[in-house]
Parts: structure tokens; C-alpha cells; sequence
């Protein structure tokens, strides 16, 4: 079809064309179960609309991405020891990023991050819920609290749930915490650079839309308990969620995943990658409101093989990324929309040459970088620096929690608003001074 | 819904009864238990249900006490059964199986948080000893008081003397964390809501819990150590929660002493909160609701069935499945899940069964059932004890650090807090479009060699449409149901097509998703 303006849908839209619709706010995933009054945040008329979260998982190389270190040596650069200039002087990334480097006025670089922690799980939790694991409570990602604030009930009318992963759910890390179930984000499965992206029960191969209107109408025919407990509130609310999914399923919601939508050359530019494709996807997301969306990016823990696989897979995100911040911009989106690149650390300065790793890099909590463009985060500047081998931290530390603090200031989002907690603790979106965390602030400089 | 089946009878067809759900009978008291909740009803104005109908029943004790459906032949063979007493011969049966010990584990796991890691990390060799342990409890029917005395009293090691892990899985190890673990899981109690004092004299008690490694990895030896003391508690003397005082022997592990008080005939901690937390199981709600939201100022909707029962498990002697058997067999259990009131405490004082989704375990587990398929469970932990045989039904996974997207989606439990509301089992979209549309599911029917083959027979469309119900949903298709089925079986591009298209319509209506 290769419509560069595809028409943004909402729910009162597919009323009007006279979709089956149902109480959207009352069947997806948030935090529904909870009453919470989001809090504006002071101060900040929150120019974001939506995060588009590239989580690098594994852990990146900072040294061979955004805080290249030449002067450090071969024993810290190994084979890459030719950063690139950018479009902003002054600021230099890895040779293996040159679309990036073109566009560096659009994003800036975090240089400092820290949080101390190698451990995949703990590191991960840090980096995307501010806070130590351990104690009481398991906290929310910043996702699940997005899509809480931004979802449903804070007057989200789309037909795609608030909160996206593509493709896969990171396992390991409870995206949700306490918020439970309702908060899970929709993973959508399937792979969008095969030629039909089959997202997760959305789209069934080999049953024709005749044949799916004709088995809804049998389980309707069929559907006896349900007729006879009509009017128990519990059949009641099965029927939404049911009519919301055919919504998708039938509806004009799986329209916006229909790749072949989109012209062949920005395909191409985006890169045929399922990152690439997963980049492409984000931007229809968002294009339709969804306020949050995860690509979970694997494959990045690099303890063996590590220059091998750098030049194997940076290549890609480079397009992937560099692409949607263009393609952002380019359609007025970026603005509204925070992208936000980071792991949940980064590795070892000094290439491990010894065996078993033979060339690697393992786990490096003590300083690492993000990449963060839109949504009211300025362009082209750099926060922080690490030291002279991308060792520790030199100046201006960033703890994760004051880029999520960031985030949910543009999102306007009240960082120091309560969280609804099932138990009704006192629990705080972003870390309370309180809570012992030591944290640096909000990213003011490029705020 | 209009009563079909009462047309139909010429004699020739099995004998059905008269609607798919409920019996035509008024429900008639058969003992103290079903007094206690008739007089209730009557002092609030309710007509309580209709009896439910056999296909109900059968359906509903299989996966109240086994968690899963029974098979189609057992369906059968207890519909065609003429015998009077043939419930009370189910339920004697169905106490008897060993699947009874996997599901009331599954309870057990869920309320002793048995998982490998994070935020309670027990580890991978506990997790699997622990819920041996549990199970073994279970399966020998070990009375409860002696259940709970081994839980709360054991010292040694995690991986030889299973029951100390209790003292493991809790987030953390000080005194009052300890404390509010040991009255949330007996006592039904939130202890947090109870004023300081009260929590710091009880965890005065498990203030000599000591825990200390060893040579195996992860292995963890739990203890009585009258040198540790908490700096929190100093000058706070030992007492029970009623606000007695304990008169400690010096040298003697406190935590004894505490048992001694929980178990003491009259405490009405341990039974209010064994019992209504049984009840809750059944019913999906306790007697008090929240079954571990057990305070003064949430009272039972029932008191005197709740001290009926509690003094009932005493007098029994703390017989878990006795305890079961008296609850099953009441005609308060066996009511019909359709309310003939609109009586707004009716269902707290149930008056009807209430309908509820299967547990995301249960509900694949019946999928897999029908379907004869397998799922693949794996732990991101990297250990040798965490193999999962494919052939696993997913009620007996030992470990809440082992999952699937599935059983995420469908709500179950993190395993972090004990607490009954972590699992969740309230429908969701997501949870429709995947049981509708995901091809986990529809790979699931489509490949099912089990549905295949019984198309496949020559058995005529009528005969393969009580089959499939008898499968799907453990009770004969009426005869509305039967006029939209057979036809579909005999057309429709193939009898294979048809059948497994309504195998997938009965799976996804809320009679097969919905407890009733």
C-alpha cells in the first residue's frame, strides 16, 4: 500500500466505521485494579507522549559504542581503535556506527552511567527500576508504570495495549513488580522481518477472515454457561475482553501490524533485521499513541567472540536506530517520543585476550553509557565522562534512576507521586531520598 | 435458557438430566454444616441455588481437588451411574488419587512461596526438597497440627530437612520479617496492620533462627542459636500475640514455645485460619475474605459455620481430607452455580458456587489434557535440578522461578509475598485473543493426534458430539447444542474441519475456562 500516512486509529474512529467494540479501559492489561490520580509534574508540561525503550540486553560495550577511548591503547580498543567524527564536533562515537555518527545532533550520550552491579538480573532490575532488589517489594519497571499513568484509564483510546514488547518478554525480570498481571506488557511473539509478521493471537496463519467470523459465531452459538450467567459481572467482563480481542483479531487493529504497509526503501533503510523490522514496528506504535514499547535487543553478553560479533551486530543497530530517530523526526514524531538505548551495564575495558575468553569482555557495572533523543531530551550534547579507559566514572555520575526520573518528567509523569501498592505501602514512582539509593539528579543539562 | 432436554426423553436416548447446570430439586440440608448455612440464608431472605446437576458435579470436584478435568470416560461412567450415593462415592475416590497431593501442593507452594530465585531465593536443590516435602505431607495425609509443628520447629539442613526452608523463603531474615511470616501463613494474620508491640513480641520467638552454610553449594543449614539476638528487640520480652506473656526455659528454642501456644486446643488462630483458608479453596473465597486478611474488623459471613468448622478439624483431628470429604459432601458445596437471588451478600455467604477462572496451571493443563500435547517448561537457572520432563502437567511444577509466558499471561503467582491475591485469574484481552487466536493454542487442536483419531472413527456424528462434550466440558451436549453440532460434524468440508473447529469453540467458551 505504501502509505506514508497512515491514518492514526482510535477507538471512537473504529466506533464510526461500525467495529465491534468493547470497554477497551476495562480489559487490557493496567492498573485498573488500583484508583491512582496521576500527578502532573511540576514545572515540566511533558512534551512526551510515548518511549520507544531499545534494550540492549547482556550488557553493551560502552568503549565500542558511545564512549570510545583510542588514547587508552590496544589492550583497551582492540581492533577498534578508529572512532568516528559526528555531526556534532567535539563529540566521537565507534566506527561502527556511521549512521549514527550523521545524525548526532538528534540524540545526546550518557557517558557516566553507574550502578556498581555485574549481575545480570540485579543490573537489569537497577537500570529499569531505580531501585536495589531484595527488600519487600519488587518494583515496577518504568514500562509497566508508563503504561499505568498513560494507559487506558489516563484516556488512552487505542485499539494496541499501552505496553509493548517486541518480540519476546525479558524472563528473567518481572516487568511489572507489585502492579502484578494487570501491568504485564503485551509481547507480540513472531518475527517482523519475515514476509507476515504473526504477532501472538493476532494473527493466526491458515484461517481466512470468513473463517474467523464464522468460529466466533459458533462459540457465541455454543457458548451456554456464559448465556445462562448473563448478567454475572464476571461473564460480563469476559465478554469485553473477548469482543476487544476481535477487535484485533477482525478489527482494523491489525492493520498497524502490516509491515508490507510501509514503502520497500524505508524497509531497506531500517535494515531487514528483526531488529531493523522491530525498529520499523516501534514507529507504527507509536504513530498510534501506544505510550510504551520495548524492543528487548538480545544477544549482547560477550564474554567470548567479542569483536566478531560487534561487527556483526552493530552494523545493524546502527541502521535500526539511526533510521527510527530519522524516521521520528522526519514524520514530527520526535518530539513526542523518547527513544531511550541503554543495557543493564557495560563491559570490561580491558579485552580479556587470556582463555577461556580468548578476546572477550564480561560484565562492567562501574560506568557505562545510554543513548536518549526526543521527547523533550535537547540533541547533540553528552552528560558525563568517564575516566581516560572508560574504567570509572570522572565526572558528573548518573545513577539508572535519574534517567527514569527524566523520563517520567517529560512524560509528566510526578516522579515523587505515590504508586499504587496492593498492600497500600507508601511507595514512591521514582526513589525516595528515603529509600538510601544514591542518585545525582535529574538530566537537567539536556532538559 | 430454556429447558430442552424436557422434550427430548422418548425413552430410547440415556436418561439426561433436565438442564445442563442445575437439578429440578429444592436443595435439602444433609447435615450440621448445611443447617449452619440454610439458617443463614434464611435469616437473610436468600433462596440458595438448585442443587448443581451431575455433570457440574463431577467436573467440579475433579478440579477442586485434583486440579484437572476428569476424562471423558470418567464423565460418563459417573453420569450413567444410577446408584444414589454416587457422589459421596466420587469424593471418597477422587480424595484417594494421588493428584490430590499435586494441586494441594500447588496451594502450598503458592502460600510458602516455594521458588528458586529472586525476590525469595531458596534455590534450585531446596526448592525441589521442599516441595517433595509438602507433597509427601499431602499425599500421607499428615494432620495438620503435626504439619505445622514440623514447619515452625525444624532445625538442619535445606536440602535434608526440607521443612526448615519455611525460614528461607521470606525476603527477609530478621525477627519481625520472620514473625509476619509465620502469621500470615497460620495465623491468616497481615501483621503489619497489628500495632508494633504486638508483632515485636511475637518476633521475640524467632529471634534464635540462625542460618549458616556449609561446604555444598547452596546449602544452608538452619538453627536454634540463643547467642543471636536482634538489637531491634531489646527489652522486649516474648509475647503471644493474645497478649499473654511466655515464661521462657533458658536454654530452650522459643520457637517451641510459640508452636505450643498456636497448637493449644482453643487458640482460635490455627483453626480459623486452616479452615477458611480450606473453604477458600473450594469456594474461591473464604468465609472471611480475605482468607489471610483474618481481623476483628472483618468478620465472617458465616460465624457460626466458621466455628462449626474450626471446631469440626479439631475434632477430626486435624484430617485434612476428612475435613475435605465433610465439605464436598455438604449440599452447601454442591449447589448450582446459578443464583436465584439477587441478594447482594449472596455470594459471601454462598448461596450459590461462584464461578471462577481455572488457575493458568489448571487451564493448560486441560488443554493439554484434551489436546494430548505437552508444554515446554524451562529455568533461566543455571543448575542440573531444574530439568523439566516434557511430560510434566504443569500443577505439579515444583517451582515458582519456572514458567512460560503463559502461565505469566494467565496470572499466576510471583511466589513473593504468600499472599492469596498475587494470583490473579480475572480475565484479560491479551488472555482472549491468546486462547482465541495464539498458535500455541491452535497448534494445540489443530495437531491433536487425540482429537484426530476420535474424528477419525467411525463412530456416527451424534455419538462423536457427546464425545467431544464429554472431553471438552464432562457432561452430554443438550439438545439445542446437539442440533448446531451434528450438522457440523456431518458437513462442512470435512467431519476432521468441523470437529476440530467445535473443539476449539467449546475450549474457548467460559464453561470450559470457568470453574462452575
Amino acid at each position: 500500500m505504501g502509505n506514508d500516512q497512515p491514518a492514526t486509529l482510535t477507538r471512537r474512529d473504529a466506533l464510526k466505521a461500525g467495529i465491534a467494540s468493547a470497554a477497551a479501559a476495562a480489559v487490557w492489561p493496567s492498573g485498573l485494579a488500583y484508583a491512582v490520580e496521576p500527578r502532573a509534574a511540576a514545572g515540566l508540561p511533558g512534551k512526551a507522549r510515548s518511549v520507544i525503550q531499545i534494550w540492549v540486553w547482556g550488557g553493551p560495550c560502552h568503549i565500542d559504542t558511545f564512549d570510545p577511548k583510542p588514547g587508552a591503547g590496544a589492550e583497551y580498543t582492540g581492533p577498534l581503535t578508529a572512532p568516528i567524527e559526528t555531526s556534532v564536533s567535539g563529540i566521537r562515537i565507534g566506527e561502527l556506527l556511521p549512521e549514527l555518527g550523521k545524525i548526532a545532533d538528534k540524540y545526546s550520550l550518557i557517558r557516566s552511567l553507574t550502578h556498581e552491579n555485574n549481575g545480570h538480573e540485579t543490573a537489569s532490575y537497577i537500570t529499569q527500576t531505580g531501585r536495589m532488589p531484595g527488600g519487600r517489594i519488587v518494583y515496577p519497571g518504568i514500562g509497566a508504570v508508563v503504561s499505568l499513568f498513560k494507559g487506558y484509564e489516563a484516556g488512552y483510546k487505542g485499539l494496541i495495549p499501552p505496553y509493548m514488547v517486541l518480540t519476546q518478554l525479558q524472563g528473567r525480570f518481572s516487568e511489572s513488580g507489585f502492579l502484578g498481571t494487570r501491568a504485564k506488557p503485551f509481547a507480540t511473539g513472531g518475527d517482523p522481518n519475515q514476509p507476515r509478521f504473526v504477532v501472538e493471537g493476532v494473527v493466526a496463519q491458515g484461517i481466512t477472515d470468513p473463517q474467523q467470523a464464522e468460529r466466533r459465531e459458533l462459540r457465541r452459538k455454543l457458548d451456554t454457561l456464559a448465556v445462562t450467567l448473563k448478567d454475572d459481572p464476571r461473564i460480563v467482563a469476559l465478554g469485553e475482553c473477548e469482543a476487544a480481542a476481535y477487535d484485533l483479531i477482525l478489527g482494523e487493529g491489525r492493520k498497524i501490524f502490516d509491515l508490507s504497509q510501509e514503502k520497500d526503501d524505508l524497509r531497506a533503510r531500517y535494515g531487514r533485521s528483526t531488529f531493523g523490522q522491530s525498529c520499523l514496528m516501534a514507529r507504527r506504535l507509536v504513530e498510534q499513541g501506544v505510550p510504551f514499547v520495548t524492543i528487548n535487543y538480545q544477544g549482547w553478553d560477550t564474554h567470548k567472540s567479542h569483536f566478531e560479533t560487534m561487527r556483526r551486530k552493530l552494523p545493524e543497530m546502527d541502521r535500526g536506530v539511526a533510521t527510527l530517530i530519522q524516521d521520528l523526526s522526519d514524520r514530527g514524531l520526535l518530539d513526542s517520543t523518547i527513544v531511550w538505548w541503554c543495557g543493564e551495564f557495560g563491559r570490561t575495558p580491558r579485552v580479556q585476550w587470556e582463555a577461556p575468553w580468548n578476546g572477550g569482555r564480561g560484565h562492567w557495572g562501574s560506568v557505562f553509557s545510554a543513548l536518549v533523543a526526543g521527547g523533550g531530551f535537547r540533541g547533540g550534547q553528552v552528560v558525563g565522562a568517564s575516566d581516560a579507559t572508560g574504567s570509572e566514572v570522572a565526572n558528573r555520575p548518573v545513577h539508572p534512576a535519574d534517567v527514569l526520573r527524566s523520563m517520567y518528567m517529560l512524560m509528566g509523569i510526578d516522579p515523587d507521586g505515590p504508586l499504587p501498592h496492593p498492600q497500600g505501602l507508601d511507595v514512591r514512582v521514582a526513589p525516595a531520598t528515603s529509600e538510601g539509593i544514591k542518585t545525582y539528579g535529574h538530566l537537567a543539562e539536556i532538559m | 435458557m430454556v429447558n430442552v432436554n424436557a422434550l427430548a426423553d422418548n425413552g430410547a436416548a440415556p436418561a439426561r438430566p433436565p438442564g445442563p447446570y442445575e437439578s429440578n430439586d429444592e436443595p435439602r440440608a444433609k447435615g450440621k454444616l448445611d443447617e449452619l448455612a440454610f439458617a443463614r440464608w434464611k435469616e437473610l431472605g436468600i433462596t440458595p441455588a438448585r442443587p448443581c446437576s451431575d455433570g457440574v458435579f463431577v467436573r467440579r470436584v475433579f478440579l477442586d481437588i485434583l486440579g484437572i478435568l476428569p476424562s471423558a470416560r470418567e464423565a460418563r461412567a459417573f453420569l450413567d451411574d444410577r446408584s444414589p450415593d454416587k457422589r459421596s462415592k466420587l469424593i471418597e475416590a477422587v480424595l484417594g488419587r494421588p493428584e490430590y497431593a499435586d494441586y494441594w501442593a500447588l496451594h502450598w507452594g503458592d502460600v510458602l512461596r516455594i521458588k528458586s530465585e529472586f525476590p525469595i531465593n531458596l534455590w534450585p536443590n531446596a526448592v525441589q526438597a521442599y516441595h517433595r516435602w509438602v507433597y509427601d505431607a499431602l499425599q500421607r495425609n499428615v494432620p495438620y497440627d503435626r504439619f505445622v509443628r514440623e514447619l515452625l520447629t525444624s532445625s538442619g539442613s535445606n536440602f535434608r530437612t526440607p521443612q526448615v526452608n519455611f525460614y528461607r523463603a521470606v525476603q527477609n531474615r530478621d525477627p519481625e520479617s520472620l514473625a509476619r511470616a509465620v502469621a500470615l501463613t497460620f495465623m491468616g494474620a497481615r501483621a503489619e496492620k497489628w500495632p508494633r508491640k504486638r508483632l515485636q513480641g511475637m518476633a521475640c520467638f524467632f529471634q534464635h533462627v540462625a542460618y549458616k552454610g556449609t561446604g555444598e553449594w547452596k546449602e544452608e543449614i538452619v538453627h536454634f542459636d540463643p547467642t543471636v539476638r536482634s538489637a531491634g528487640l531489646k527489652g522486649i520480652k516474648p509475647t503471644f500475640p493474645d497478649g499473654r506473656s511466655a515464661t521462657a526455659a533458658s536454654g530452650a528454642d522459643p520457637r517451641i514455645a510459640f508452636v505450643d501456644w498456636l497448637l493449644a486446643p482453643g487458640n482460635p488462630w490455627m483453626a480459623r485460619c486452616a479452615v477458611n483458608r480450606l473453604w477458600s479453596w473450594l469456594f474461591g473465597r473464604g468465609i472471611i475474605h480475605e482468607a489471610d486478611d483474618i481481623r476483628p474488623d472483618n468478620p465472617p459471613s458465616n460465624p457460626a459455620l466458621l466455628s462449626w468448622l474450626e471446631r469440626q478439624y479439631a475434632v477430626l483431628k486435624w484430617d485434612t481430607r476428612a475435613m475435605l470429604s465433610l465439605i464436598l459432601n455438604s449440599a452447601t458445596y454442591q449447589l448450582a452455580s446459578i443464583p436465584r437471588t439477587g441478594h447482594p451478600k449472596a455470594e459471601a455467604v454462598f448461596a450459590y458456587y461462584p464461578i471462577r477462572r481455572l488457575e493458568a496451571e489448571v487451564l493448560i493443563d486441560a488443554v493439554n489434557l484434551i489436546t494430548g500435547s505437552t508444554e515446554t517448561y524451562s529455568s533461566a537457572i543455571p543448575e542440573p535440578y531444574t530439568f523439566v520432563p516434557e511430560n510434566q502437567r504443569t500443577v505439579s511444577l515444583a517451582d515458582g522461578s519456572i514458567g512460560s509466558s503463559f502461565l505469566d499471561l494467565f496470572g499466576r503467582p510471583a511466589r513473593d509475598t504468600g499472599l492469596l491475591a498475587e494470583r490473579n485469574s480475572s480475565p484479560t484481552a491479551a488472555q482472549q485473543l491468546h486462547m482465541l487466536n495464539s498458535s500455541h493454542i491452535q497448534q494445540k487442536i489443530a495437531r491433536s493426534m487425540q482429537i484426530r483419531s476420535l474424528l477419525a472413527s467411525n463412530r456416527q456424528p451424534p455419538a462423536l458430539a457427546d464425545t467431544l462434550y464429554l472431553t471438552i466440558l464432562s457432561r452430554y451436549p443438550t439438545d439445542a447444542e446437539r442440533e448446531i453440532v451434528v450438522p457440523l460434524l456431518r458437513s462442512q468440508r470435512s467431519a476432521q474441519d468441523g470437529g476440530l473447529t467445535l473443539a476449539w469453540a467449546l475450549i474457548n467458551t467460559a464453561e470450559f475456562q470457568y470453574r462452575h
